[in-house]
């Protein structure tokens, strides 16, 4: 919402940024398009962003109008590259992150989407999903792709339109219709489109598909059998930072298309975490926190999910732990919207740091059930602890409580599965400017909770594989190099008080479960 | 008594009438309850409208109360609001500076630090949010006493010790030095408050021209100086923060 550092007052006096070259990412991402342009150091150059139209056509159904979205990708590179008065000569590579998951189909002789894409919120294959688990369940594809088959990923939504635009099918077992994630479609078009355009997806974006078997980096065919999904759509998967083609066209002609990463995994990487058992969290809406598990997939038996995290080039892939919470931002968006106790979302804070703790309250969020570790779709939201003393202030304290034990109940999960004790967590995203939530959060975890200098992890993720790709940044050390720490917090809290209220946080989230029973669950 | 001014009794008129009633009114409506000429009726308006206190719907072109009515009896920015807008631009001044930034509004007699950017180097560093520092020495505190006169009758009111041999302590001084501030619209301490530190401060203003804080770069004296002189580039990054800052609170460009 705030206007951006870099694309005003900067260019001038010391804030100015260094000389080229430069490396161009892409965020092409759920509600906007966005293009950033990093210098050497890592430093923003500048920005440019520009929404597309978010479809529902019925309850539970998310559009995008993929035609859109690559007409505002060509305007926010093309924005973002002349505010920085540069030309193609200036840029060394343009790197690409996306919204995970949201499936494209399309043409390859029109290059026209048959489809309105279909976003990974969109719930219309959950009854397909339930269908595709047969007598073994959602688990049944768990060991191959690390995922539970849910509605989100891709593999399914390929299915939904291969089984419900009118000769789809047909046209696809032709060889006439390609598929892809955002990431996909930018590249192709990029690339030239009809002319030539490289039909390609990474690592990341291919284990988000259901269709991807994690240990050999291929398309299962086993899979494919079962989802009934013919190979010629699919997309050669390729690592996340190698040079895929060249761009085709407009402002930054010639220039290598040398990155593709999902969001989350560019923020993985976009923070350094190269390393095993480094890990951090994207405080939005949502949570979505992941952890460098390093070379081997690691099974999860605690509701987490098994993805890999990026692979440069030839080297080994890195594969990650995945675990999100659905309610955090949007939490503290309740409070200020449905209950009219805030008037913005950063007064949460203020209101929450008039008392001294929760005074006995705990809140679960658990709006649309409970996400990793429980996967309770039963549960529903409760607020626990409730006696004549607590005011409103404890409650937005216990909202805050609520974001910070659910990233205690991921690493625990984390740990569990991968044997690997967090050191530090490194965070960003909007909720980071939320002093006393970092704080919380610290002295839950019992460790340290570092925030970054540049926020924009996703784009500088994108921008820094694509560096390395092309040779711009000489290895993963420069780039931690460049890694700098804006803010740490470390744990104040003693370790009998953290246990007493963890235990009682627990017996909150038992209370939340077993709301809806089987004739109140809902579709 | 002194006599009242007219075109002001006819602009609280006209609140009194959007207040009233719940749909919104047209200029005609308008002019014909208060018995005014519609000319007269849309001059107030539009000088109400310009200062926010009123609204026009774009569709029906008729007039609503503003949403500047309902923050006058809400004045403050909450701190947290303005660490949330100045967490992109403090981490870019800290980057461009390479010292530690600091955000400060005023609380109680002090400067109390809201946010806090550690000095871009791997060095360790121990957050200071919530500590306080004195309004007469330091440069945060110097900026608050210049432009928000509460912070200045506070200041003039309190005893101002002297940290170090630099610190002005003599009100007569001190003034000099809030006018010149004033005058440049930054600030400096050097060795003022802490022996070999330095630091630069500028004002946050917000839509209303209101300072709500100020924000500033602390470091060791022989980074920030130069021959004994501040950096240039170093309070041009500073007062660049500020208005950015500012600018994302809504306040023009100055």
């Amino acid at each position: 919402m705030s206007e951006n550092p870099s694309t005003a007052s900067h260019g001038h006096g010391a804030s100015s940024h260094g000389h080229g070259p430069f490396i161009a990412a892409i965020d092409q991402g759920t509600t906007s398009s966005r293009c950033i342009v990093f210098d050497k150091d890592g430093r923003i150059v500048s920005v440019d962003q520009k929404e597309h139209e978010q479809i529902f056509p019925k309850p539970g159904w998310v559009e995008h109008d993929a035609t859109e979205i690559w007409t505002n990708v060509q305007q926010v590179v093309d924005s973002a590259v002349h505010k920085a008065g540069l030309s193609a000569a200036d840029v060394k590579a343009i790197g690409i992150t996306n919204q995970r998951e949201t499936t494209v189909m399309w043409d390859r002789t029109t290059g026209e989407p048959v489809h309105n894409a279909i976003v990974w919120q969109d719930t219309r294959t959950d009854a397909l999903c339930k269908e595709l688990g047969r007598n073994v369940g959602q688990d049944r594809f768990r060991r191959e792709t690390g995922l539970p088959l849910a509605s989100y990923f891709a593999g399914p939504k390929i299915r939904w339109l291969l089984d419900n635009v009118e000769g789809l099918r047909e046209r696809a077992e032709r060889g006439d219709i390609l598929f892809g994630t955002m990431d996909s479609w930018v590249i192709w078009n990029l690339t030239g489109g009809v002319d030539g355009g490289v039909h390609v997806t990474d690592v990341t974006n291919a284990s988000r598909t259901l269709l991807m078997n994690l240990h050999g980096l291929r398309w299962d065919e086993k899979i494919l059998a079962s989802m009934d999904i013919p190979a010629a759509v699919l997309p050669e998967i390729k690592s996340s930072a190698e040079v895929y083609g060249h761009t085709v066209g407009g402002v930054l002609a010639g220039v290598p298309v040398a990155s593709a990463l999902g969001d989350q995994q560019a923020a993985l990487f976009g923070q350094t975490c190269f390393e095993q058992g480094e890990a951090k969290s994207t405080y939005g809406t949502g949570t979505f926190m992941l952890m460098n598990t390093g070379h081997e997939p690691v099974n999860s038996y605690n509701g987490l999910l098994t993805t890999v995290g990026y692979r440069i080039g030839d080297q080994q892939p890195v594969y990650a732990l995945e675990g999100s919470i659905a309610v955090t931002g949007s939490l503290v968006q309740w409070m200020r919207d449905q209950m009219g106790l805030i008037n913005s979302a950063a007064e949460i804070e203020t209101l929450a740091s008039t008392v001294e703790d929760n005074g006995g309250a705990y809140f679960v969020p658990a709006f649309s059930g409970l996400f990793a570790p429980y996967w309770r779709s039963d549960a529903r939201g409760v607020i626990a602890g409730l006696t004549r003393y607590v005011t409103k202030a404890h409650i937005a304290r216990a909202v805050l409580e609520a974001t910070a034990w659910q990233t205690r109940e991921i690493t625990d999960a984390m740990t569990k599965d991968s044997g690997v004790e967090l050191t530090a967590l490194k965070v960003d995203g909007g909720m980071t400017s939320n002093n006393l939530l970092m704080q919380t959060i610290s002295d839950f975890l019992d460790a340290p909770v570092v925030r970054p200098m540049v926020a924009e992890t996703t784009c500088l993720g994108a921008a820094y594989a694509a560096g390395l790709a092309v040779g711009f940044w000489s290895s993963t050390d420069e780039l931690r190099a460049n890694w700098r720490r804006a803010a740490e917090w470390t744990p104040r809290m003693d370790a009998a008080t953290r246990d007493r209220e963890y235990k009682s946080w627990l017996k909150a989230v038992e209370r939340s479960m077993g709301w809806l029973d089987d004739s109140t669950v809902e579709e | 008594m002194a006599r009242t001014i007219q075109s002001l009794e006819r602009a609280a008129a006209m609140l009194r009438l959007l207040a009233g009633g719940e749909r919104r009114l047209g200029l005609s409506d308008i002019s014909s309850s208060l018995g005014l000429a519609k000319g007269t009726a849309h001059g107030i308006l539009r000088t109400l409208q310009q200062e926010g206190f009123v609204e026009q719907d774009a569709a029906s072109g008729r007039y609503q109360l503003g949403a500047e009515l309902l923050r006058l009896g809400n004045s403050y920015l909450d701190v947290h609001e303005l660490r949330a807008r100045a967490l992109v631009w403090t981490d870019d001044l800290a980057r461009s500076s390479g010292e530690a930034v600091y955000l400060g509004v005023l609380h109680q007699q002090g400067v109390l630090v809201v946010h806090h950017v550690f000095r871009p180097d791997d060095s360790r560093q121990v957050l200071e949010v919530g500590a306080m520092q004195p309004l007469h020495s330091t440069a945060l505190g110097k900026v608050l006493s210049a432009y928000d006169p509460v912070a200045h009758s506070e200041v003039v009111e309190a005893e101002r010790a002297a940290f170090t041999p630099r610190t002005v302590t003599g009100l007569g001084d001190f003034e000099g030095l809030m006018g010149l501030t004033r005058a440049r619209g930054w600030a400096a301490d050097v060795e003022e408050t802490w022996e070999g530190v330095a630091s630069v401060a500028a004002p946050i203003h917000d839509r209303r021209r209101m300072p709500v804080g100020a924000v500033g770069i602390t470091g060791a004296v022989e980074r920030v100086c130069q021959d004994g002189e501040l950096r240039p580039e170093i309070v041009a990054a500073v007062r660049d923060c500020a208005r950015a800052v500012s600018r994302d609170l809504g306040a023009g460009r100055f």
